[in-house]
């Protein structure tokens, strides 16, 4: 990649810098120690698991899934909502540091950027992997194909998503590109797009929702509830996410920071997951209490309906996760204790996971619009694919946060070209460089 | 982040950049070149082998059928061009010879079903001629018609059976065929993200089978359960094969995308009855022009006690049911 042309005397053209910075963050970022391969490998062969699966269905058909007519959507599905919203919960460490002005979260908040890249790559392959032609995906295409946008909220969702995934490339690519070339950033070129990613956020997970409360014929889903129901549950499952990520890197670099915004997310999840509970209190009183048919949905979801209770088990687990996770963040010795604190990040996390992905998705289907019931459990393939994306997010968000730590460590920086001499301080200011 | 040495000295990247190798680190980093050369091979392979399911749809899946545009898009050219890959295509999968036109709505003609909830015995005889005539997947038994023996007394699904193996029609019940109401407006037509389905001038809601990207909103949005996918390619006997197809209608659609109930438009648009009309043995079935103020399905709506499913949606269906007594 050494390029003759470059030289001290002669300007090279931003874009080509910027390339060239992409060119040596990946290539560093497969660099590493024999922890770094095993892990690596290990997520590798689990997302060819995946890929091999998902092949496979697209060769032989659905029919390799357990949805029906009856449940014409499940696991991928569930997954795709519950994603969306880890990507919304980045923004829990954007808010208190740019409109707040939290130093500490400021210095960091880039972690919660790259995990809503990761998340989002990761929710648009599950929408992918539950299309039964993906062969005809540029149909969708605007411009290339029919975009029946505005009728359609899914052509809404394809806007939002994709348009939330390039707002965070740039504020990471931005930041990361300025600090390996020495620079201060221009605040000018960044903080616009922050602003955005605030209110581009919360639109996500809003309009995810209004894929689903907009259909007159699913009463489980047909509640102005949801959209704020999501919200409040991303905003547990992201921090949780995120103060766990923190405490791995600082295991992982052997340096200690973030604590003070591990306390500032906790802070945030203690009154998040109660908002969260307060609605689902809110939907099972309303759901419960006027009764009649259109609480077969919810009656299936928690009890079993007519011997038939495939989701009871999930939604019990879930509510147990949660309340006792409520429980932990509510002792004050969370903030003391890494062990509760890691126990209650994991249950809220796999509590919400399963609220809004089985708990959400597939009463909505059983009964059937015409309440016939067929029950619905993930088949093998759905396992394996949903296994494969996991793994394939877990891949991206590593070496995304791998060329940061490297950029901000400054073991990876500009070493040609004209170089803007600026003090190691000055660097620091807005481009998180808390962590290194 | 999983560097447990990361101040080791590192291959060199070639960019000039602070990562370049020790000068000492020669041999060293040969080594480790030639680990990671072998790797990056069995990757590859590896990635090689986990997608090579896709290359065998190649067979499947042409190229013209691939670019293929938009129905609405095609010109009569084009239409005729791709109507004669799909006979072919036909002949080669399924070793049937068919013929597939493209009727075109009738001016001025709007249709609508009525149903007699007093005289249908629930023989299901309707759901059959159904499978037949619209190619259905024979192994699932796939109708765009489902029957619910209800009880009377009540007008709820809850109560209601669909899956009822005894004599018909039994005392204490009555019989309620369902299948695509054509509503006025159509939630399924308006989630689709592609335009793959729309309501036709004479009131029919079809897809294009073509066009369809299988993301299965439409069935999520349908409160009738009216449409279907196809979860698999159908299979159906040469034989058995309906050889008098519809390009928007009961052409054997490819796997992946939805299908759903086009009031027969391959007969109805030529002047002939819908097939699950035409095998109902009690004239429970009622088929017409609703812009005609002659035809029976008028006589119906404004004679008999009328009702249409789940009204309070407000999605104005065009599929009456009604009582003679």
């Amino acid at each position: 990649m050494s390029d003759p042309a470059v030289s001290p005397s002669k300007p090279v053209p931003e874009w080509r810098q910027y390339l060239r910075f992409a060119w040596n963050a990946f290539s560093q970022s497969v660099e590493g120690g024999w922890k770094f391969y095993v892990w690596m490998t290990l997520l590798t062969a689990i997302f060819l698991v995946g890929a091999n699966a998902w092949a496979l269905q697209v060769r032989d058909g659905m029919a390799v899934t357990a949805m029906s007519d009856h449940v014409s959507w499940g696991l991928y599905i569930a997954n795709f909502t519950f994603l969306v919203g880890l990507a919304a919960g980045g923004v829990m460490m954007v808010i208190p540091a740019y409109l707040y002005h939290d130093e500490k979260m400021h210095d960091i908040v880039i972690i919660g950027e790259l995990l809503a890249i990761a998340a989002i790559i990761m929710s648009i392959m599950f929408v992918v992997c539950d299309l039964g032609r993906p062969d005809r995906f540029w149909h969708m295409m605007p411009g290339l194909g029919k975009f029946n946008f505005p009728v359609s909220m899914l052509t809404w969702d394809v806007i939002v998503l994709n348009g939330y995934l390039l707002i965070n490339v740039h504020i990471c690519g931005y930041l990361l590109y300025k600090r390996f070339r020495s620079q201060p950033p221009v605040a000018k070129m960044y903080v616009p797009a922050v602003f955005l990613s605030i209110v581009w956020a919360i639109s996500i997970h809003t309009v995810t929702a209004f894929l689903y409360c907009g259909l007159g014929g699913r009463p489980f889903w047909n509640t102005a509830l949801l959209a704020p129901r999501f919200l409040a549950s991303a905003f547990v499952s992201g921090p949780a996410f995120i103060i766990v990520a923190i405490q791995i890197i600082r295991w992982q670099t052997g340096r200690m920071f973030g604590e003070g915004a591990i306390r500032t997310l906790v802070a945030i999840i203690r009154i998040t997951i109660l908002i969260s509970l307060l609605m689902v209190a809110s939907e099972v009183f309303v759901e419960f209490y006027t009764g009649g048919s259109h609480t077969g949905a919810a009656k299936y979801l928690y009890f079993g309906l007519h011997g038939h209770n495939e989701l009871v088990p999930w939604i019990w687990t879930a509510l147990a996760f949660t309340i006792t996770a409520v429980i932990l963040f509510m002792q004050p010795k969370v903030n003391r204790r890494p062990l509760i604190l890691n126990t209650a990040c994991l249950l809220a996390f796999v509590g919400l996971w399963i609220e809004k992905g089985m708990g959400m998705i597939i009463p909505a289907f059983v009964p059937s619009t015409l309440h016939e019931i067929v029950e619905y459990r993930p088949s093998l393939t759905e396992w394996k694919i949903t296994a494969g994306i996991w793994a394939l997010g877990f891949m991206i968000y590593t070496l995304l946060l791998k060329v940061t730590i490297n950029i901000h460590s400054r073991k990876l920086k500009d070493t040609s070209g004209v170089r803007t001499v600026a003090p190691d301080d000055a660097l620091a200011m807005g481009d998180g460089s808390g962590f290194v | 982040m999983n560097d447990p040495t990361p101040a080791s000295p590192k291959t060199s990247c070639g960019s000039g950049c602070s990562c370049a190798s020790a000068p000492n680190d020669e041999g060293n980093s040969t080594r480790r070149s030639v680990i990671k050369g072998l790797g990056a091979t069995l990757g590859v392979a590896a990635y090689a082998k986990a997608l090579a399911p896709l290359t065998e749809l190649t067979k499947e899946t042409s190229m013209d059928e691939f670019l293929q545009k938009h129905y609405k898009e095609l010109s009569k050219e084009e239409i005729a061009t791709v109507i004669a890959r799909l006979t072919r295509e036909t002949k080669e999968k399924y070793g049937a010879d068919v013929t597939i036109s493209d009727p075109k709505p009738q001016e001025g003609v709007k249709f609508g079903y009525a149903l007699n909830l007093s005289i249908c015995n629930g023989c299901r005889k309707c759901a059959e001629a159904c499978h037949l005539e619209n190619n259905h997947d024979r192994a699932s038994h796939q109708s765009y018609i489902r029957v619910f023996e209800m009880s009377k007394g009540s007008m709820d699904f809850e109560k209601g059976n669909v899956h009822y193996d005894h004599p018909v029609p039994q005392p204490d019940k009555y019989y309620m065929p369902v299948q695509c109401q054509q509503c006025e407006h159509p939630p399924c037509v308006d989630v689709c993200p592609v335009e793959a389905t729309w309501k036709e001038n004479d009131g029919i809601v079809v897809v294009d089978y073509n066009w369809c990207i299988g993301c299965r909103y439409c069935e999520a949005a349908c409160p009738y359960h009216a449409r279907r996918f196809n979860w698999q390619k159908p299979q159906i006997p040469a034989a058995e094969v309906n050889p008098d197809q519809g390009y928007l209608s009961n052409r054997i659609r490819p796997q992946g995308v939805m299908e759903k109930c086009t009031f027969c438009l391959h007969r109805t648009r030529n002047g002939r009855l819908p097939a699950c009309l035409e095998a109902c043995p009690t004239g429970a079935r009622v088929f017409g022009d609703l812009n005609d103020p002659n035809s029976e399905v008028r006589y119906v709506l404004e004679n008999k006690r009328v009702f249409v499913l789940k009204e309070e949606l407000g999605l104005k269906p065009q599929f009456f049911y009604f009582f003679d007594e």
